[in-house]
């Protein structure tokens, strides 16, 4: 039994590759310009192919699909551990504020830098992302010191969300200058404009949380059970819950420094795969959510490219309409169990 | 200095935050044995029990695990020694009852937590000694109080514990469940040689599973030892503040509070049968005397109880007039007199009863209980 439930999850994990896999081709041939699949083999194996083509392959098309994975996966897996942090589904970096705060503090910092496009970096960016992810996150724990009410705290995180988009919408309307055209469209969060210099940084940040993550994953499960018991076997609590906001925070920045504040998918995607897996392993959960936020986001992301072409939408316009359902649906879901168990 | 000790507390102090709530208490417990904290709601037990399990920190004292000081172990080191259950853990979703087990594992595997050949010996082993064997592959969400007891003693038995830290571990299962988990526990505790120290709000239980009883109350140990000294005479009702006689030591059971006003009724009684009738009247809020009973009578710890006044007398001795004309005074008093005694025992009564029997019905006052109620 024990094997065939290992089996149903490896063949689950191959399924998801394949679709990203697929995904990332679709996103690379199909846009405004159709390129066809056999020159995008022909860029890639450094064939002979149009020149245009091989920019809008390699430049633009190839960076953003590999971005919008990458970035799917780290708030799904942001998404997980926060779940885990405040033991409720309903935890995600984008509901509770922590991707406006971060949001917040990218845009002044776009502001400020305005004159100095070098110090423009990825990694000003990110700095400056986790920063506005970490006040955000710092008032959410106030907040959740307070109260002890799950719906409450979700309230105050929409709330600080709030705060923080207005504080971002003023800052914007004050630099409405020539130099940050992009910052208007960026902080309705797009994945458009990922330069490889982005991709590395993200690629980085996004491995060294996940190798967090798998070490947390045997504390993860333990916590589960409860703080207390989680410390009855030995798990340093303090130290625990300081790395799941930390790492989570991190990851959160890192999607709203490139692609600015995606909603949803750190709420839905954990609990579809939660669903999908029938399991709470995080051993089996992390590689899930890292794979299926990834393939959520590619499928989104087309659909924001191509569904109104050539006019692009917003990713969180996407990411709503296939989200929201999802959380609304586990949520009577989550209801009509407690009226059976009761 | 004490090898046997498993657990020696010298002068602790258990606490919230920056709130004390039991201060100065000291106690020893040997490998194998039981103790058992009782005591009113807020007294401090679980408060207690939290700090020996190090889920809360110790305000002062030292608590010595084998001779070792609590605080010195090593986090890992302490879950192998020492497994706890508590009340309230959290909702961990869809997880089989196997990987809860599983988990009791987790201060020995390796940073991974991957489960090897020989932790699913000891999950199987202790799957088997309490029991649910048949729940491995059931949802932990979905099963029933009592079995996700067992499953949570299952986790803890996979650590190997020499000491077992248990918060009320029975108190939300039927009875049968509570005697079911008691009874296990008391098996492995004796096979494992466990040191347990638990909570328990069920007097009667405590009395009979455990080796040693500490009452919480005011702060402090107020007092320690045997079931049998602990809960000798009336200090189970001073130590929850019962009204005198409602809670019968030796039996465990409990009565409601008698019911205030002059005695309407005299219940002649004896050998447990009037026991009944006492809670009958109490029920309807009649107050009553009742004797004459030896002191060796089954319904004398009820009567003291719920009567107003009771007549009492040596065991196994003739009657004295005196307490017969006590009793006649008594019966001058009520409206009514029911004998509770069946018709076989009325054959060849004592002198005493039929006396008294005589006298009610010379009044005619003596009426069946089931005469009294309807009518």
């Amino acid at each position: 039994m024990e094997r065939g439930s290992n089996g149903k999850f490896n063949g689950i994990m191959v399924l998801l590759g394949l679709m990203i896999l697929g995904m990332l081709l679709m996103n690379i041939c199909i846009g405004s310009v159709r390129i066809p699949l056999r020159e995008v083999i022909a860029v890639f194996r450094g064939g002979t192919a149009d020149p245009v083509n091989r920019d809008i392959v390699l430049q633009l098309r190839f960076p953003r699909a590999l971005a919008a994975m990458l970035l799917g996966g780290g708030l799904a897996l942001s998404g997980y551990l926060l779940q885990t942090y405040f033991h409720n589904p309903i935890a995600g970096p984008y509901i509770l504020g922590i991707s406006s705060g971060a949001k917040l503090m990218v845009a002044v910092t776009m502001v400020v830098l305005a004159g100095n496009l070098r110090a423009f970096t990825s990694v000003t960016m990110i700095a400056a992302a986790f920063l506005g992810a970490m006040m955000a996150m710092g008032l959410v724990l106030l907040v959740a010191r307070v109260v002890h009410n799950m719906a409450v705290l979700v309230v105050a995180g929409v709330m600080i969300g709030y705060i923080c988009s207005a504080i971002t919408e003023i800052v914007v309307t004050f630099a409405a200058d020539s130099d940050i055209v992009n910052l208007h469209n960026w902080s309705r969060g797009s994945f458009s404009g990922i330069t490889w210099n982005n991709v590395l940084a993200l690629t980085v940040i996004t491995v060294l949380c996940v190798i967090a993550a798998v070490i947390m994953a045997k504390s993860i499960n333990a916590y589960q059970m409860g703080e207390q018991y989680a410390s009855s076997v030995g798990v340093n609590v303090k130290v625990f819950r300081v790395l799941l906001v930390l790492v989570s925070s991190l990851l959160s920045a890192t999607v709203t420094a490139f692609a600015g504040p995606v909603s949803f998918v750190g709420i839905a995607v954990p609990h579809l795969i939660r669903t999908v897996l029938h399991t709470a392993d995080p051993k089996k959960i992390i590689p899930g959510c890292l794979l299926g936020g990834g393939l959520f986001c590619l499928v989104c992301d087309f659909l924001a490219r191509t569904m109104l072409s050539p006019t692009e939408m917003n990713i969180s316009t996407v990411t709503a309409i296939f989200g929201a359902p999802v959380v609304i649906a586990m949520l009577l879901r989550r209801q009509k169990e407690r009226e059976v168990s009761a | 200095m004490n090898d046997r000790a498993s657990i020696r507390c010298e002068n602790i102090s258990v606490g919230y935050g920056d709130h004390v709530v039991v201060s100065d208490a000291s106690l020893m417990l040997h490998k194998g044995e039981i103790l058992t904290l009782i005591g009113p709601n807020g007294a401090g037990k679980s408060t207690l029990l939290k700090t020996l399990a190090r889920v809360l920190p110790l305000k002062a004292g030292t608590v010595y695990l084998s001779g070792q000081d609590l605080m010195s172990f090593k986090n890992r080191e302490l879950a192998q020694k020492m497994a706890v259950l508590l009340t309230h853990g959290k909702d961990p979703g869809m997880i089989t009852c196997r990987e809860v087990i599983e988990m009791g594992r987790f201060p020995y595997t390796n940073m991974a937590g991957t489960i090897t050949a020989s932790d699913r010996t000891i999950v199987e082993e202790a799957m088997e000694q309490t029991g649910v064997r048949e729940l491995a592959q059931r949802e932990y969400t979905r099963i029933s109080d009592g079995q996700r007891q067992r499953v949570l003693l299952a986790r803890a038995l996979c650590q190997q514990p020499e000491i077992l830290i248990l918060d009320e571990p029975i108190s939300y299962l039927d009875i049968k469940y509570k005697l079911e988990f008691l009874t296990t526990l008391q098996r492995l505790v004796k096979q494992r040689d466990i040191t347990v120290v638990m909570t328990l709000h069920e007097l009667d239980l405590a009395a009979r599973v455990s080796d040693r009883i500490a009452c919480i109350k005011d702060g402090k140990i107020h007092r320690m030892g045997t079931p049998e000294e602990v809960m000798e005479g009336d200090y189970m009702e001073t130590l929850f503040d019962l009204p005198a006689g409602s809670y019968d030591a030796v039996t465990g059971s409990v009565e409601m509070e008698k019911i205030p006003g002059a005695s309407r009724v005299f219940v002649l009684c004896g050998t447990g049968n009037g026991t009944g009738a006492f809670r009958a009247l109490q029920r309807r809020q009649i107050p009553f005397d009742a004797g004459i009973l030896w002191r060796n009578d089954r319904d004398l710890p009820a009567a003291k109880a719920l009567a107003r006044s009771v007549i009492e007398t040596a065991p196994f001795a003739t009657v004295t007039d005196e307490a017969i004309r006590q009793a006649e005074k008594m019966i001058d008093g009520c409206e009514t007199v029911i004998c509770t005694l069946e018709e076989t025992d009325r054959i060849h009564p004592a002198e005493h009863l039929r006396t008294l029997m005589c006298y009610a019905e010379q009044q005619g006052k003596l009426r069946d209980m089931e005469d009294l109620f309807n009518g």
